[in-house]
C-alpha cells in the first residue's frame, strides 16, 4: 500500500453536509416539472403502438378542433429545417417522418391549455400504419435478408468523437475493433480454454424524475428549461437543428431528480422546441414513466467470449465478440460500443487479444448511456471466465488476479494505445476480498467472489469555471456540471473554499444557465470532480492571486507571502478580511473579483478517444451470496466496493456514490430486465419493472475509500460512482459460480438459477 | 364538486373535479410541489403526503376523498419544530442525493414515528419498503431512520 504524506487541508477531505440538503429536504428544491412559465402550454406526445411501420396517413383535424388545443405537430411541420439529430450519428428525426422504427416513437404532439385536454386530443388523432417486418432482436437485424432500418447516408453528429464513420453495413450502426498479438499462437500454447455465449438484459436507468423540458421559441432565439445532464451539448444540437447560433439558445438546468446517464445528450428537448415553435407559446412536456422507458435505456447484449490460459492459470489471450442492441437510433450506442470494447479484455496482461464490438440497429427503443456503460456489460463475463480458469487450474481466484493483473504504469489496452494503468488494482482487490470474508469457512450454497475491471472515464477534457468573490466576502462558483444527486455543488464549494482560505459555508454553487455559466462539456463519465473540479480550483486560485496581490500592495510585501486563512488575508500579525481587501482594491465597499479557470487538452493531446481516457476508473468489488437450491433465490449477504478515488474531497459523498451504485448493480444482476415482445416493452411500469427497495439492502455493504493521490484531478482526485456498478454484478456472478452455479445470463432470476442448478445436477450425475 | 379540507393546518374550500387527483390538486392548484410525480401507480412513494396522519400516495388518491380531512405535505411539515430533528438526521448521514424521493421518505418516517412503529429494524425496513430511492442505496436513509427511532 502506498503511504502518502499529506498537507493538512481545511475543507478538502471533510464530509461537510450537502449544500443543497436543506432545500431538498424541505421540498423547496425546484425540478423542471415544478416550474411554470407565463403563458405556458402543456404538451403530450402520441407514440407509435407498433415497432416498425410506414405511416400512410395522419389526420389531426379532429384534435385541432377541440377546445383548448392550440396546435398539433407532425413530421409534415418540419420541412423548413433539417430535422435529423443525434450527437453521434444524425439518424433521428425530431418526430417520425413517414416511417416509425420503434414502438413508442413520437408520431404527433399536441400543445393544449392543460395536460388533460392534450391527452384527450391525442385520442382524436387518427394514424394509419402499414406494418413492416419487425427486427425485434439483434439476430433479426443481422439476418441476411433483414430490411435496412436506415437508408439515408449516415451523417456524423456534432459529438461523434470516435473518428470517421466507416461504411455502414446492413444494420450495423458502428463497429469497434481492438486486436493485438498472435491469437493463433496463443491458442496452440493454451492448456485451459474457457468459452461461452452470454446474454445481458436491456434495463432502464429509472431516475425517479422522468424526462421533461419547457421550451420557449422566440423566433430568433430559444430558451429551454430542461433536466439535461449535458446542457452545452444539447445547446449545440438545438442550435444546429433550428438554424441558430449557439449563443441564441439558452438552456437553464434546475435540480435533476437523478440521471445516471438517462438524461445525457439530447432527449425530449428537440420535440419540445418544435412544438413550442409551432404553438408560438412556451410548452412543457413531461414524460410519464412508460414514455421515459422508451426514451432511453441500457443496451441489451449478446456476447461470445473465450479466455485462454496456461495450465497454471496464467492468462494468455482473450477473444470477444459482442453485439449491442442500440435500438432504432444510435443515441450513444457507438460510444457504448467503444467503451465496452475497452472493458472487454479486462486489466490483465494478455499476450494476444481480439475484440470485436458491433452496435446494431433494431426496431426497439433507443439505448444510450447508463452508469458504467460498457464495463457493466462486459466485466461480469470476463471475470466469470477468470474465475473458471482459476477453478480449473486449482488456484485461488484472488491469487490468480495477483499474478495476472496489470500494475501501475503498464499498458491497459491490449494494442498499447491510450493511458497506462494509473491505479493499484492488486491492492484494491485484496481489500475487496478481505471485506467479504475471503478466508472465512464457507457453508454449502454460499459463495464469495471478487471482480476487477476498468472503465474508460473522463470523456473529452474540456471544462471552464468562474469564481466570483463579492464585496461581502461571499463566493459564487459558476460551473456547468449538473447537480443530479451526486453532490457537485458541495464538492465544488469545498474546492473553491480550500483554495480561497474560506469556509464552504460562504460558497454558493449554481446550476447551469448557458447564457452565464462557462462551458463544460458534460456531466458523465465520472468527470465532474476531476475535470470541472480542476477548472474550479484554477479559477479559485486566480481569485486568491488577486487577493494576495491587493493585500501585498497594502502591506508592501510580495503577494506570495500573504496567507489566506479563515476568510482573511494574513501576513506577520496583520490581517484584512476579504471585504476589507476588496474595499482596498476598489477604494470603496463595492466591486468584486471574478476569475476563470479551465481544463483543456494539452501537449498535442487532442482529447481523442484513442489518446484517452483521461483516467481509468477502477471497478473493483467483492460479494458473498447464498443460493437456495430448491427455489433458485439468490440472496446477497455482503458486498464490498472500492472507491479508488485518488483523493476523497468529501468522503461521505464518495461512500453514497458507491452505495447507490451497489444497489443499482444488485438490481441489474438479480432482477431488472425490460421485456420486449416484437419490439414492444411489455413491463413499462413500476408494478412489473422492479427496482431495488430498502429490503434488498444486503446485510453487509462496505464502501472502502482508497486514496493514493494518483488522479489527474484536484489534490490527486479522480472520479468515482460508476466503477462499483460494473464491479458488483460481476462479483455476484463470480460468487454464485463459487457457490457452484456458474451463470451465463443476467438477470439471475430464481427461475433461471433453479433451471441451471437442475442442469448442473444432471450433468454431474451423468459424469 | 365542493371540497373542504385542511392543508398544512389551514382550512380551505375548493371546487374540484370528481376525478381530480390529490397530487394534481396540491401541485397545480396549491403550488405545493414538494410531493413529486413519478410512477403513477402507488409504488414509488415520491408523491407521499399524510392524510389524517397516515401516508398516502397522492398520485392514486382522489382529492374528493380528502373531504373533511387533514393533509400534511412536506412544506407544512418543514414548518414544524419537529422537522429539525429529521432534517439534521438526514443531513448528518447524507441520506439524500437528488432529493426527488426525499420528502416522501420524511413524511413516511414521521407517520411511522407518530404511530410508534419506528422501533425495530424489521419495522423500519417494512415501513420504508414503499418509498423507493434510486440514488443513495438506502443504507444512509436507514441510519438516519435509526437515529430518529432512538
Amino acid at each position: 500500500m502506498t503511504v502518502i504524506e499529506r498537507p493538512r487541508l481545511a475543507e478538502v477531505g471533510v464530509s461537510v453536509p450537502r449544500k443543497d440538503g436543506r432545500e431538498k429536504l424541505s421540498g423547496r428544491a425546484q425540478y423542471v416539472g415544478d416550474m411554470e412559465v407565463a403563458g405556458m402550454l402543456h404538451g403530450k406526445v402520441l407514440r407509435s403502438p407498433v415497432a416498425h411501420a410506414r405511416i400512410k396517413s395522419i389526420d389531426t383535424s379532429a384534435a385541432f378542433e377541440m377546445d383548448g388545443v392550440v396546435s398539433v405537430l407532425t413530421g409534415a411541420d418540419l420541412t423548413d429545417i433539417e430535422p435529423y439529430y443525434g450527437h453521434a450519428i444524425k439518424d433521428r428525426p425530431i418526430i417520425a417522418i413517414e416511417r416509425v422504427r420503434f414502438a413508442g416513437e413520437p408520431v404527433a404532439a399536441v400543445a393544449a391549455v392543460d395536460e388533460a385536454t392534450a391527452e384527450a386530443a391525442l385520442r382524436a388523432i387518427e394514424v394509419e400504419y402499414e406494418e413492416l417486418p419487425v427486427l425485434g432482436t439483434i439476430d433479426d437485424a443481422l439476418a441476411q435478408d433483414a430490411l435496412e432500418l436506415h437508408t439515408r447516408r449516415p451523417k456524423v453528429g456534432l459529438f461523434h468523437g470516435l473518428g470517421e464513420l466507416g461504411e455502414k453495413r446492413g444494420n450495423v450502426c458502428y463497429q469497434h475493433t481492438i486486436a493485438a498479438g498472435d491469437l493463433e499462437q496463443v491458442r496452440t500454447e493454451a492448456q485451459i480454454t474457457v468459452e461461452g455465449n452470454y446474454t445481458f438484459p436491456a434495463v432502464y436507468q429509472y431516475a425517479m424524475e422522468t424526462h421533461g423540458a419547457i421550451a420557449h421559441y422566440h423566433g430568433d432565439s430559444i430558451t429551454l428549461w430542461a433536466n439535461c445532464q449535458h446542457p452545452f451539448l444539447v445547446r449545440a444540437e438545438i442550435a444546429d437543428l433550428f438554424g441558430l447560433e449557439v449563443g441564441s439558445v439558452r438552456i437553464i438546468v434546475p435540480f435533476l431528480g437523478g440521471g445516471f446517464g438517462s438524461k445525457s445528450y439530447t432527449k425530449m428537448e428537440p420535440l419540445t422546441v418544435a412544438l413550442a415553435r409551432k404553438a408560438g407559446r412556451p410548452v412543457r412536456i413531461t414524460n410519464r414513466v412508460d414514455e421515459s422507458m422508451v426514451t432511453t435505456r441500457r443496451h441489451g447484449m449478446r456476447c461470445f467470449m473465450r479466455t485462454l490460459a496456461r495450465a497454471d492459470g496464467t492468462l494468455l489471450g482473450r477473444e470477444v465478440h459482442f453485439w449491442l442492441d442500440t435500438g432504432a437510433y444510435a443515441d450513444n450506442g457507438p460510444r457504448v460500443t467503444a467503451t465496452a470494447a475497452d472493458s472487454a479484455a479486462g486489466p490483465y496482461r494478455f499476450e494476444a487479444a481480439e475484440i470485436q464490438g458491433y452496435c446494431v440497429y433494431c426496431n426497439t427503443p433507443p439505448s444510450g448511456s447508463y452508469r458504467a456503460f460498457g464495463a457493466t456489460h462486459l466485466q461480469w463475463i470476463g471475470e466469470s471466465q477468470v474465475e473458471e480458469v482459476a477453478r480449473r487450474a486449482g488456484v485461488d481466484p484472488l491469487e490468480l488476479r495477483r499474478r495476472c493483473l496489470c500494475v501501475p504504469g503498464e499498458t491497459v489496452r491490449p494494442d498499447g494505445t491510450g493511458k497506462p494503468l494509473d491505479a493499484d488494482l492488486v491492492g484494491d482487490v485484496e481489500q475487496a476480498a478481505a471485506a467479504v470474508g475471503w478466508e472465512e469457512p464457507r457453508r454449502p450454497w454460499v459463495g464469495r467472489g471478487v471482480s476487477v475491471g476498468l472503465l474508460a472515464a473522463g470523456a473529452h477534457p474540456v471544462s471552464r469555471a468562474s469564481v466570483r468573490l463579492s464585496a461581502d466576502g461571499s463566493v459564487d462558483v459558476y460551473v456547468g456540471t449538473t447537480e443530479l444527486g451526486q453532490g457537485p455543488r458541495t464538492v465544488m464549494a469545498q474546492i473553491a473554499a480550500e483554495q480561497l482560505g474560506t469556509s464552504s459555508e460562504r460558497v454558493s454553487v449554481h446550476g447551469a444557465d448557458t447564457r452565464f455559466t462557462p462551458y463544460d462539456r458534460s456531466t458523465g463519465a465520472s468527470r465532474s470532480t476531476t475535470i470541472a473540479g480542476m477548472a474550479v480550483k484554477r479559477a479559485a486560485d486566480a481569485v486568491a492571486a488577486r487577493l494576495r496581490e491587493t493585500a501585498g500592495e497594502v502591506w508592501d510585501v510580495e503577494p506570495g507571502l500573504v496567507d489566506l486563512v479563515g476568510g482573511r488575508a494574513v501576513f506577520a500579525g496583520e490581517e484584512l478580511t476579504f471585504p476589507d481587501v476588496i474595499a482596498k482594491r476598489f477604494g470603496f465597499r463595492g466591486g468584486e473579483i471574478i476569475e476563470g479557470g479551465e481544463v483543456r487538452p494539452t501537449g498535442g493531446d487532442t482529447g481523442s478517444y484513442a489518446e484517452g481516457p483521461y483516467f481509468w476508473e477502477v471497478c473493483v468489488a467483492g460479494a458473498e451470496v447464498e443460493v437456495d437450491p430448491d427455489t433458485g433465490v439468490v440472496e446477497v449477504l455482503r458486498t464490498s466496493t472500492i472507491a479508488d478515488v485518488g483523493r476523497a474531497i468529501n468522503p461521505q459523498l464518495v461512500e453514497r456514490q458507491d452505495e447507490g451504485a451497489t444497489l443499482q448493480g444488485i438490481g441489474n444482476a438479480l432482477f431488472e430486465e425490460m421485456l420486449l415482445v416484437d419490439g414492444v416493452v411489455t413491463n413499462d411500469n413500476l408494478l412489473e419493472y422492479r427496482i431495488p427497495r430498502i429490503s434488498d439492502l444486503p446485510g453487509g455493504m462496505k464502501s472502502i475509500i482508497v486514496e493514493n493521490e494518483d488522479g489527474p484531478g484536484p489534490y490527486g482526485a479522480k472520479g468515482c460512482g460508476e466503477g462499483a456498478f460494473a464491479a458488483v454484478p460481476a462479483a455476484i456472478v463470480c460468487a454464485l459460480a463459487d457457490a457452484g452455479v456458474p451463470m451465463n445470463e443476467l438477470p439471475l432470476t430464481p427461475e433461471r438459477v433453479w433451471r441451471r442448478i437442475l442442469e448442473l445436477t444432471k450433468e454431474r450425475a451423468d459424469d | 364538486m365542493d371540497l373542504t379540507l385542511t392543508v398544512n393546518g389551514r382550512e380551505l374550500r375548493a371546487e374540484v373535479e370528481p376525478h381530480e387527483l390529490l397530487l394534481d390538486f396540491l401541485r397545480d392548484r396549491m403550488g405545493l410541489t414538494g410531493a413529486k410525480r413519478s410512477c403513477d401507480v402507488q409504488v414509488c412513494g415520491t408523491c407521499t403526503v399524510l392524510v389524517d396522519g397516515g401516508p398516502v400516495s397522492a398520485c392514486s388518491y382522489l382529492a374528493a376523498d380528502a373531504e373533511g380531512r387533514e393533509v400534511l405535505t412536506i412544506e407544512g411539515f418543514a414548518q414544524t419544530p419537529e422537522f429539525e430533528r429529521f432534517e439534521e438526521a438526514f443531513l448528518r448521514h447524507a441520506a439524500l442525493q437528488c432529493g426527488y424521493c426525499t420528502p416522501g421518505f420524511l413524511l413516511t418516517l414521521k407517520s411511522l414515528r407518530d404511530a410508534g412503529e419506528l422501533g425495530s429494524e424489521d419495522e423500519l425496513r417494512h415501513g420504508l419498503d414503499g418509498n423507493l430511492c434510486r440514488c443513495t442505496g438506502y443504507r444512509a436513509i436507514l441510519e438516519a431512520a435509526r437515529e430518529l427511532a432512538a
